[in-house]
Formats: C-alpha cells, structure tokens, sequence
C-alpha cells in the first residue's frame, strides 16, 4: 500500500482518473441538457456503443483519428434524430424506449463488430496534447495538462453548459420546459422544438463520449461500455442537474475506476479477483449520492411527455 | 373612459367536442377601455371561447375581428403578437426561475443568443412603478405569495404590451384585500384604454368590477347587461335557467352540548414546520361553526387531523360526545358518529371508477343490512341507493354509472347522502361546495342547513367567504395554522372577517382597516 502512496504514483492515478472520467463527463454532461428539458435517455450506452463502434472501424480503416470523432458524433445525431422522433414526435413513456434504443445500440454495435470485424484489433489512440507552460507545473501538470484534445473538451464543455443553460435564451427554453411546459407553451415557446434540440444535443454527446471511450482505449470490443452509459445518467442525479456537480461525479468516478486498476497493477488487489474491486465505484457512488442526499429535485416536468389540451 | 370602437368582435363562434357543443354560435365584443365580464357556470363554455380567442382551440364556425380588422389566431404566440394577453386560472409560471426569467420567457433578446435580463428587470421595475404593482425582478417565483405570483402574471402581460387582457377566475386564491387590490390595479387599466375580460362565477366580484356583463348558459349567450340594470339574483338566474335562492334561509336555533371538542391541537404540515399551532375549537350539536381562510393556511391539515388521516404526534386532544378519540383510527372514529366530507371529492370522497352505488355503499359495506354470510344481498343494496339517489336528487342515469361520469355538483350530493344518511353526530365538511354550480350549490347549502336542525354540529371549512357566511352561527378565522379569532355570524363583516383572513388579529380587525 505504501508503494500506492508514491508521488509518481498519486499522479499516475489522477492523470488517469481524468482520462477515465472523460467518457463519463462528455456523455452526463449531455444527458444534463437533455434532463434539464424533461426528457431522460436511459439509450445512452447504446449510443455509446454503437459510436464506439463507427469510430473504432474508421481508424481501422483509414487511420483518421479526427475523422473518427467526426462520425462518432454523428452517430449520436443520428440516435437523436431517431429519439427524438420517439419521443417528441410519438410522446412514447421515456424510460422504456430509452432501454429499447440501449438495447438496440448494444446489439447492433456487437453485431457489426463481429461481422465486419471479428477479432478485436488495436489502433492508434488518441495522442496526449501537453498544454504549453501549464504542463510544466511540477506534479499537477502532467496530471492535468498532458492530456488528450477530448479530456480538454470535455472540461471545457462544463462552463460551456454552464452559459448555455444559465445566459443564453436557449437555455432559459430548456430549464422552462423542463419545469413547466405548460408555461412555456402558453408563452409561444415551443416545447416540441425545443426537447427535440436537447435530444440532439444529449445524444451528439453520447456519440462523442463513445469516441473518446474508444479512442483513448484503443480497441473495441462488443459490450465495451459495459453499463457506463446507465453510469453517466445516475452522475446527473449526483450532479443534481448542474454542470459543475455533474463533473465532480465525473471525477470521483474516473479516480476511483483509476484507483482500482492502481492498486491491481500493484498487487494490493488481486487481479482476477477483481468482481468486488469492479463494484467499487459504483458502490462508492451510491454512498455518495445517499450521504449527500440533499433535498435536490429533479425538473418536474422529466418524463411526462407534453401535449397541449 | 370608453370609445364606441370595437377592440374585439367575436361572431358567431361555434365550437363543438366530441358529445358537446362548447360553444353555440356565441357573439362577444369587448370595447376599449372597458372590464366586460364572461359569467357562466363550469361548463358554460367561457373557458373555451377565451382559448380560441387565444389561440389554443381553433372555431369550427365564426370569425374574430382586432381592432377592425378580420383575424385568425392559430397559436398562443400569434395571440400575444395581436397584443392579446391571457391570465390562467392556473398561473403559468416557472416556479425555478426568477420574476425576470419568467418575464423574459418567449420573448426576444437583444442580445441573441444571450439573455439581457438586466434590461428585463429594468422594464419589470418600470412597469411596477407605472401600475402599481411590486414584484422583485430578482426573485425566484416559488418563494413568492399567490397574491405576488399573480402579480408577475400581469406584469408579464404588460409587458408584451397587451391590449386586451384575459383574466380566467383571477381572485379564486385571493383573500378580499388582495381582491380589493387587485381590481384596482384593473380598474386602471381599464381606464388607460385596454380592453378586460374576466372570467368568474362569484356573482358579487362581478357586480363591482365589470362593465358589462354577458352569460352563458350551456354554450349559447343568455344574455348581455349591466351592473346598473341587474342583480345578483337576475344573474344566477341567467346562469342557471331559474330562480336561486342565494342567501340560504337559516332558522335560528339554539345550539346544545359540545360535540366535537379540539384542544390546543398542533400538527406537522408535509413540509417543514407546524401547519397546524394550538387550535383550540368547540363545535356544539345543532350549530354550524365556520372555518374561514385563504387555502394553505393550515385547513386541510386540521381536517385531516381530526377525520383521522393525519396524525397528531405534536400534541393536542380531540374528544367527540366526551370521548378522546385522539388515538383512535378513522374508522373508529366514524363509530363513534364523525362524518367526513373531504375537499377534493375524486380523489379523498369518492372513488371515481366504482359505481354511484358502490360509492353510497361504501361505510357500511360489511354491514348485516347489505350482506348474507359474506356475500352482498344486491337487492337490498339496490333499494337503499336508489332512495337515496331519489332523496339527495343525485342526476344519474342510473346507480350503475360510474361515478367519474357526473357532474361534480352531482358526485359532491352522493357523498353528502353516504355521509348523511350515517346520521352522523359530528360533521366535518371541506370546501363542500367548490367546483360545484350554482343550482346544486343551492341544495347542498341547504341540505347543511337541515342538517344542524336535527342536531348534527358541523364544522365547515370553506375558503368561500360567501359560503361561510351564509351557513355559519360562528366564524373562526385560521391563518398560519392559528385561529385569528372567532366571531358570531351577526357581529361579522366581510371587511373584518377579510382582514382576519390576512392575519389581522381580532381586536385590530375590529377596529376596522
């Protein structure tokens, strides 16, 4: 345990909790949006999958690291479009279609791999970009400035939320039909649109969030997120709907998962004993959330889908 | 001020829903400068002609002229592009969001695509001052009084520079003062050239505040007058296609024992805190003691406490004919001769998917009169609801119908014959007339009246001032879960009992404003 609790150690593991954080915090951030404007997803490690997926076969295929982020977001619009549909244009109950686009995502993505692909091939990853100057800081600059060009989005999209749901009329849209469609409505906003452009934002996230999983992994292989996409929703919950406590459920996640693979890299844990160390973040969070169990409250109107009488 | 120019015609609308005709070839103008009242009973069709008017519904048959000129509204924000603003019965208000976000909503920034709510509350701060109306831009709206959020809902119109404004049953959490203020504010803007229609049923707002008046009946136009040429009487007439008698006729009688007694009763509200402080209440057999107060000040608590369905943990006693029933269940208590009628009839009174006569049924269902070993003896079920069906003149096709099909003036009488024909010694009745028309209003004010003649003491909790006043021998007056004070019916005043409401202890009250 003492080796864990090396300085070159600590920040391994956080440089690595960040990494790991990143497909979290890209696909809750975006889930965020999509809650704030009533609408829960639960398809999201479906998008995620089959984004995974589409990018993973673009680098295999031609190399293109940015052209795979590219097509790992549309494949999350596309997902949008498609929820969107259900959901906006059918009003169908929300939680039910969102594991029916998981499921379908999770087949589909397995399908393809095993057909176009077949055994699990390693690609190029995504490069770590170091931040000028700031990567220089002793300790905490290679922890937090030699990253990858999508960990630095990702925390920069956080603020960006930020202003989008907090400064911009977009954002007053969302968090109004989000409470209290009715109002919204009999105030000319359109509620259908605006449900459906967080859906297509919720989603384009997921598809982002399921390129940076395997881009910076590497490989793909079928049920790759095993259950991170179902992750990222709780994180909302534990973020209670905001941007910046959605990323420090984000990171706790990611430094947890980082510190687990530590500890077994070091022989403080087992290797293959590994179910209860699997469990660990996930325990941990759910001790979060119960220990932090504000009084938060979720938009009111989530899940009721909104039709004008 | 008034002009003979036409703000709104509305000709001829018909609207018809599947089964009913909302509206029947109805004809409506509304002048500049003027309140023009759409009185009408639940049903009549007001609430309909209003949505189309703004756009929400759109008429089978008719048109609509603006200012002169032929137009159709196909949505709310054409409506509020023609300057027509519309106040919901139910505000439409975004509770997490301030008074300036909620004004801003839907309307366009200068700073697209970011908000410009500095210069939104500067407008909102503006439009107080010019009208009379205070409200802090900077507010989250959940922390704001009925009477404030009300006032965002006017700001909000005034803001998008409405011309006519809608005002859907605005004084229905109001206590009398902010009634007072609120047409004041009205008043004004009549006199500054919009164009008002308000929508109500209380026959005496009417009568001070508006204009004109027209009445619906049943979808059609009754007829269009004004407060000068009628009266109360003359309009609920109109509404309901005969005479009413308004003010029910109360024999004066002599209470006798204490009944029901509560005392120094304290109980915990869903939220945090007490909702109910110390109330200390007598209720004697043959006389009706009112509960008077805005909604949210502790009544329903305290019903609830002493029907049963709340627990007392914070203290106090209830004793019903000398016994303490404090820790006893709500079936016990019922035993013992305390019957209920709660204030909202689907969901607490009656259960909307059972029969009327499953609902007549339903305190005495296990009882020797209606079973044989275990099994229901129908045919004398059958006999006791249909007289009672006959008795309570409940309008139902038949006593199979379920419940949920009647009107609420009639799912309101089965529950009064259930709990009447109980012949209960104490009677606990909740707001029994909300929701209910003029016509059965009637019957049930004097079905309670013939009620404490044979003896029952009755506890009567009605926001209705009128309805209070009307039936009640005492007035208490509850406010933040205390009793202000209690008054004899004769001693008391709208005014005092209006101020009482707003927290204006006794003495101070008496004094008057």
């Amino acid at each position: 345990m003492s080796d864990f609790f090396t300085l070159s150690v600590l920040v391994a593991t956080a440089a690595s909790g960040i990494r790991l954080a990143t497909p979290y915090l890209l696909a809750s951030l975006g889930e965020t949006v999509g809650q704030r404007s009533g609408v829960l997803n639960l398809g999201v490690d479906g998008v995620m999958l089959l984004s995974a997926f589409f990018s993973y076969w673009v680098v295999l295929e031609t190399g293109n690291l940015w052209l795979a982020v590219l097509v790992g977001v549309i494949v999350g619009l596309v997902m949008g479009l498609l929820y969107g549909f259900i959901t906006v244009v059918l009003n169908a109950t929300q939680g039910i279609s969102g594991i029916g686009i998981y499921i379908f995502g999770l087949g589909l993505s397995g399908l393809l791999f095993r057909r176009q692909v077949g055994t699990p091939k390693p690609v190029r990853r995504l490069p770590n970009v170091d931040i000028p100057v700031l990567s220089d800081i002793p300790h905490l600059g290679a922890a937090l400035f030699q990253r990858n060009l999508l960990t630095y989005l990702a925390f920069l999209l956080v603020p960006a939320t930020v202003l989008l749901l907090g400064r911009t009329t977009f954002g007053l849209n969302i968090r109004s039909v989000g409470e209290n469609p009715g109002a919204a409505d009999s105030l000319g906003v359109s509620v259908e649109r605006t449900r459906f452009a967080a859906i297509l934002i919720a989603n384009s996230m997921a598809g982002l969030a399921g390129a940076a999983l395997v881009l910076q992994l590497g490989i793909f292989q079928p049920n790759l997120t095993q259950g991170m996409g179902f992750i990222a929703v709780a994180l909302v919950y534990f973020g209670a709907w905001r941007p910046v406590g959605v990323m420090s459920g984000a990171l706790l996640y990611g430094l947890v998962n980082a510190t687990v693979l530590q500890w077994k890299a070091l022989g403080i844990i087992p290797v293959n004993g590994s179910d209860l160390a699997a469990m660990a973040p996930a325990v941990l969070t759910i001790l979060a959330l119960v220990i932090l169990a504000r009084r938060v409250s979720a938009p009111a109107a989530l899940t009721r889908p909104f039709t004008r009488h | 001020m008034r002009s003979e120019q036409r703000l709104l015609e509305m000709n001829g609308i018909t609207k018809v829903f599947p089964g009913v005709v909302a509206n029947d070839s109805i004809d409506f103008d509304v002048r500049y400068g003027e309140v023009h009242t759409l009185l009408g009973e639940n049903g009549a069709g007001k609430s309909t002609l209003v949505k189309i008017l703004f756009g929400l519904y759109q008429s089978d048959e008719g048109s609509i002229r603006l200012r002169g000129d032929p137009t159709e509204i196909t949505s709310p924000s054409e409506a509020i592009a023609a300057r027509i603003g519309m106040i919901h019965q139910h505000f439409m208000l975004v509770p997490t969001l301030t008074v300036a976000e909620n004004v801003a909503l839907g309307t366009a920034s200068t700073r697209r695509p970011f908000t410009d709510l500095d210069l939104v509350s500067e407008r909102v701060a503006e439009i107080s001052r010019q009208h009379g109306l205070a409200v802090d831009p900077s507010v989250e709206v959940r922390r704001l009084a009925v009477g404030e959020r009300q006032r965002v809902e006017i700001v909000k119109a005034l803001y998008r520079d409405v011309e006519l404004l809608v005002l859907d049953e605005p004084t229905a959490v109001l206590t009398p003062g902010e009634v007072d203020d609120l047409f004041v504010i009205l008043r004004r803007m009549a006199d500054s050239g919009h164009g008002l229609i308000f929508i109500s049923h209380k026959l005496r707002e009417v009568m001070s505040l508006s204009d004109r008046i027209t009445v619906l009946q049943n979808g059609r136009v009754v007829g269009t007058t004004t407060p000068a040429e009628t009266n109360r009487e003359e309009l609920a007439q109109m509404m309901v296609g005969r005479s009413v008698n308004l003010t029910p006729h109360k024999p004066k009688r002599e209470p006798g024992e204490v009944r029901l007694e509560v005392a120094s009763l304290t109980v915990q509200g869903d939220r945090e805190g007490v909702s109910v402080d110390q109330i200390d209440l007598q209720v004697r057999s043959g006389e009706i003691l009112g509960v008077a107060g805005v909604s949210g000040n502790g009544q329903r608590e305290l019903a609830e406490a002493i029907a049963g369905l709340r627990s007392i943990e914070a203290g106090g006693s209830i004793r019903i004919d000398g016994i303490d029933v404090t820790n006893e269940n709500v079936r016990a208590r019922r035993d013992r001769g305390l019957g209920f009628i709660s204030e909202e009839r689907m969901k607490d009174g009656a259960i909307a998917e059972f029969t009327v006569a499953e609902n007549l049924l339903l305190l005495e269902h296990g009882s020797k009169k209606f079973t044989k070993r275990g099994m229901f003896a129908f045919g004398a079920i059958n006999q006791h609801c249909e007289k009672l069906v006959e008795d309570f003149a409940v309008k139902t096709p038949s006593i199979e119908t379920p419940t949920s099909s009647l009107s609420g003036g009639n799912i309101q009488k089965v529950i009064l014959a259930r709990e009447l024909s109980a012949k209960p010694k104490v009677l606990l009745a909740c707001q029994p007339t909300r929701g209910v028309d003029i016509g059965a209003t009637e019957y049930i004010h004097n079905l309670l009246i013939e009620q404490r003649d044979l003896g029952t003491a009755m506890l009567l909790i009605s926001e209705d001032l009128d309805e209070v006043l009307g039936l009640a021998d005492r007035i208490a007056v509850m406010y933040e879960g205390r009793i202000v004070g209690i008054v004899p019916t004769g001693e008391a005043s709208r005014s005092r009992i209006g101020l009482m409401m707003a927290g204006v202890p006794e003495q101070e009250a008496r004094n008057g404003p």
